[in-house]
C-alpha cells in the first residue's frame, strides 16, 4: 500500500504540493487529474525521488521513501514512465529490456561476464510481449514511432516488476485512436499484473471511462477524491475546470 | 494503421538473439591473432622505425581507447585524461629511479598510485555534467602539469626525468632490449584492449551506454549513475597510465608534455579521427594520427595546419570518424535496420 502523508514542496514562495495526504490501495487504478500547474508532475517527482519533499512521508508498505534517491525508490518497488518518453535512443528494444533487468537484478556493474546475461532473458521477453514490442526487438529506440517509444518507456518501468507503477500522461502527444489503444493497454496491464497503477491524464473521457478512483489536484492541494460519478458531481471540481470548455464539457 | 496498432498486432519474429559466448571467444581469437601477427612483424620487416612506431601506437592506443570508454561509451568528455598518461609515465619513472624495485612491482605500484588519484579526482569530477565535467578535468590536468613543472627536485621540472629509467631484467625479459620492449608493449596493448573490450561488452558496458543516452532514466531503473561514472573514470585512468608506462619505457624518461593538456587534445583528435561508436575506432585513429604526425612533420614545418585541415575534414566533411563511416557504410550495404 502506498500512503502519502502531509506531503509538501515549495519552490520559492510557490507551493507546488501543499499538505497532500492520500492512500493508494494495493492493486488499485487511480487517475490524477487537475488543471495545468496543479502540481501533478511534481507529485510524481516527489514520490519517485526526483524531488525531495520539504515535509511529509511517502510510505510504501510502511517504509518511508521521502528523501531516498530514485535508484533506492525503484528498488523498493515504485516504477515510473515519463510524460515525454524517456528511453535510451541508441539501444535496441531488446537491449533496453535486458539491460534494465540487469539493473534490477543488481548486475549493472558486472564486468566479468558478457551482455546479455542468460538469467535476464525471460523477464525481458515477458515485458516485450506484454507491451507488444517483441516484434520490434531489433529496432533501436530512436527509430520507433512515438507510440512505441511510449510503450517502451512503460515497458522499462514494468520490467522492473514494480509494486506501484506511476504513468505520467501515457497518452501525451498521441492521436485520438492511439490514445484509446494506449489506455486500453494500460488497463490491460493493470488487470494482468495486479499492481497499483497511478496515472496522470488530461483527457477526461479516458479518465472517467477507465479509472475507478480519481484524485483531483489544484494549486498543489487535493481538491477532491472519489469515484468518477462523485467527481462529476463535485462542484469544486466543476468550478476549477470552468476555465477550460473542453474539461468542463467532459465533466458535465 | 498507426504505428501503435502495428506494434500491438505484431507477432514475435524469429530474429537472431543476442548471444554473449561466441563474441567472447571471437574477441579472444582476434586478440591472439593480432598478438601473433605483431610478434612476427620484426621477423618480416627488420625496420627499427616500424617497431618504434608500433610501440608508440601501443602507448597512445591504450590511452585513446581508454578515453573512448569515457567519451564514446559513457558520454563523459574529458579534457584532462592526459593527466593519467603523465602520472603513469612519471610514477613509473620515479619508482624505477628512486626505489630500484623490479619492473612488475613498479608497474603495479604506479597503477595503485593512479587508482588513488583517479578516485579522488573522479569523485569530484563525475558529479558534474557536460562542459563542467570537461573543464574541471582540464583544471586537474593543469594542476598536475604545474606540480610536475614546479617540483623540480623530484620531477626535474621542465627538463623531465633525466638520466634514463633503469630497466633491470625480470622473468627473462630485458626491457632494455628493443625487441623485448616491443613484444612487451604489444602484449600490454593486446591485453589492455581485450580487457577494455570485455568492459564494453559486459552488463556494465551497457550500463554506461544507458548513462550516455539518458542518465536520468538510468537512475530511474535503479542505476547508481555517480558510482558507475566513477568506476569507469578510474578504470580508464588505469589504462591511460599503462599507456604512459609504455611511453616512459620507450623514451627512458618522462617529460612534462606527457601530462600537458595537448596530450588530452590529441586523445580527443584521435577519437574524432578513428570514431567513437566502434571499439577499434580509437586504435585506427591512433595509427592515422601518428602516421600523419610522422609524415607531415617530415614534409613541412607547418604540420599543425595540415593536421587541422585533416581534422576539419573528418569533423565537418564526414561528421564522423573513419571507423564510424566504414561501419555505417557496410551496415547500409547489408541493409541492416540498426540506426
Amino acid at each position: 500500500m502506498l500512503e502519502i502523508r502531509a506531503l509538501s514542496k515549495s519552490f520559492g514562495g510557490v507551493k507546488a504540493t501543499d499538505n497532500v495526504s492520500l492512500d493508494f490501495a494495493d492493486g488499485s487504478l487511480t487517475a490524477v487529474i487537475g488543471p495545468n500547474g496543479a502540481g501533478k508532475s511534481t507529485f510524481f517527482n516527489l514520490i519517485t525521488g526526483a524531488l525531495r519533499p520539504d515535509v511529509g512521508q511517502i510510505l510504501l508498505n510502511g517504509v518511508d521513501m521521502a528523501g531516498k534517491t530514485p535508484p533506492e525508490i525503484v528498488r523498493h518497488g515504485i516504477g515510473r514512465a515519463f510524460q515525454v518518453a524517456s528511453i535510451f535512443p541508441s539501444l535496441t528494444v531488446e537491449e533496453t529490456m535486458l539491460a534494465a533487468v540487469c539493473a534490477d537484478q543488481r548486475r549493472a556493474g558486472v564486468m566479468h561476464r558478457r551482455f546479455p546475461l542468460a538469467e535476464t532473458r525471460d523477464r525481458a521477453e515477458h515485458a516485450m510481449e506484454l507491451l507488444g514490442l517483441a516484434g520490434k526487438r531489433n529496432r533501436t529506440a530512436a527509430t520507433l514511432s512515438h507510440g512505441d517509444q511510449k510503450l517502451l518507456d512503460i515497458a522499462l518501468a514494468l520490467v522492473l516488476d514494480p509494486k506501484v507503477l506511476l504513468l505520467d500522461e501515457p497518452t501525451a502527444g498521441m492521436g485520438t485512436e492511439e490514445r484509446w489503444r494506449m489506455i486500453d493497454k494500460v488497463r490491460e496491464l493493470w488487470e494482468k499484473q495486479k499492481i497499483t497503477v497511478v496515472f496522470i491524464e488530461h483527457d477526461m473521457d479516458i479518465v472517467f471511462k477507465i479509472a475507478p478512483e480519481i484524485v483531483v489536484l489544484c494549486y498543489g492541494r487535493i481538491l477532491a477524491t472519489g469515484t468518477p460519478d462523485a467527481i462529476r458531481r463535485n462542484e469544486a471540481v466543476i468550478e476549477a475546470y470552468l476555465g477550460s470548455d473542453d474539461h468542463a464539457g467532459a465533466l458535465a | 494503421m498507426t504505428e501503435l496498432q502495428a506494434g500491438q498486432g505484431a507477432q514475435p519474429l524469429e530474429v537472431p538473439r543476442i548471444d554473449a559466448r561466441p563474441q567472447r571467444y571471437r574477441d579472444l581469437l582476434i586478440a591472439l591473432a593480432a598478438f601473433v601477427l605483431l610478434a612476427l612483424l620484426p621477423m618480416m620487416f627488420g625496420s627499427k622505425q616500424l617497431l618504434d612506431f608500433v610501440i608508440r601506437c601501443a602507448a597512445y592506443g591504450l590511452f585513446a581507447t581508454s578515453l573512448n570508454l569515457l567519451v564514446g561509451y559513457t558520454g563523459l568528455i574529458s579534457f584532462g585524461h592526459g593527466m593519467f598518461f603523465g602520472l603513469g609515465a612519471y610514477g613509473f619513472g620515479l619508482m624505477m629511479q628512486k626505489t630500484g624495485v623490479p619492473i612488475p612491482v613498479a608497474f603495479v605500484a604506479t597503477l595503485a598510485m593512479t587508482f588513488v588519484m583517479a578516485v579522488v579526482i573522479g569523485a569530484i569530477c563525475v558529479r558534474l555534467k557536460e562542459i563542467y565535467f570537461a573543464f574541471v578535468t582540464l583544471a586537474f590536468q593543469m594542476l598536475i602539469h604545474s606540480t610536475i613543472l614546479s617540483w623540480q627536485s623530484l620531477t626535474g621540472g621542465d627538463q623531465g626525468l633525466r638520466g634514463g629509467i633503469p630497466r633491470p631484467p625480470f622473468l627473462g625479459i630485458d626491457l632494455s632490449n628493443h625487441l623485448h620492449l616491443y613484444i612487451t608493449s604489444c602484449a600490454l596493448l593486446v591485453i589492455g584492449l581485450l580487457l577494455m573490450r570485455q568492459i564494453a561488452q559486459s552488463p556494465f558496458g551497457y550500463t554506461l551506454r544507458m548513462i550516455r543516452d539518458n542518465a536520468t532514466r538510468a537512475s530511474f531503473i535503479g542505476i547508481d549513475v555517480w558510482r558507475a561514472k566513477l568506476v569507469i573514470f578510474v578504470l580508464a585512468a588505469l589504462f591511460a597510465a599503462t599507456g604512459g608506462i609504455i611511453m616512459a619505457l620507450f623514451v627512458s624518461g618522462a617529460y612534462p608534455e606527457f601530462a600537458y593538456w595537448t596530450i588530452s587534445g590529441e586523445g580527443i583528435f584521435i577519437n574524432m579521427l578513428g570514431g567513437v561508436t566502434t571499439f577499434l575506432g580509437p586504435m585506427v585513429g591512433t595509427v592515422l594520427l601518428l602516421i600523419l604526425n610522422d609524415t607531415v612533420t617530415r614534409l613541412t614545418e607547418y604540420h599543425g595546419i595540415v593536421l587541422g585541415i585533416v581534422i576539419l575534414f573528418f569533423a565537418i566533411g564526414l561528421r564522423k570518424g573513419l571507423m564510424d563511416f566504414v561501419v555505417e557504410w557496410f551496415a547500409q550495404h547489408r541493409g541492416e535496420g540498426r540506426g
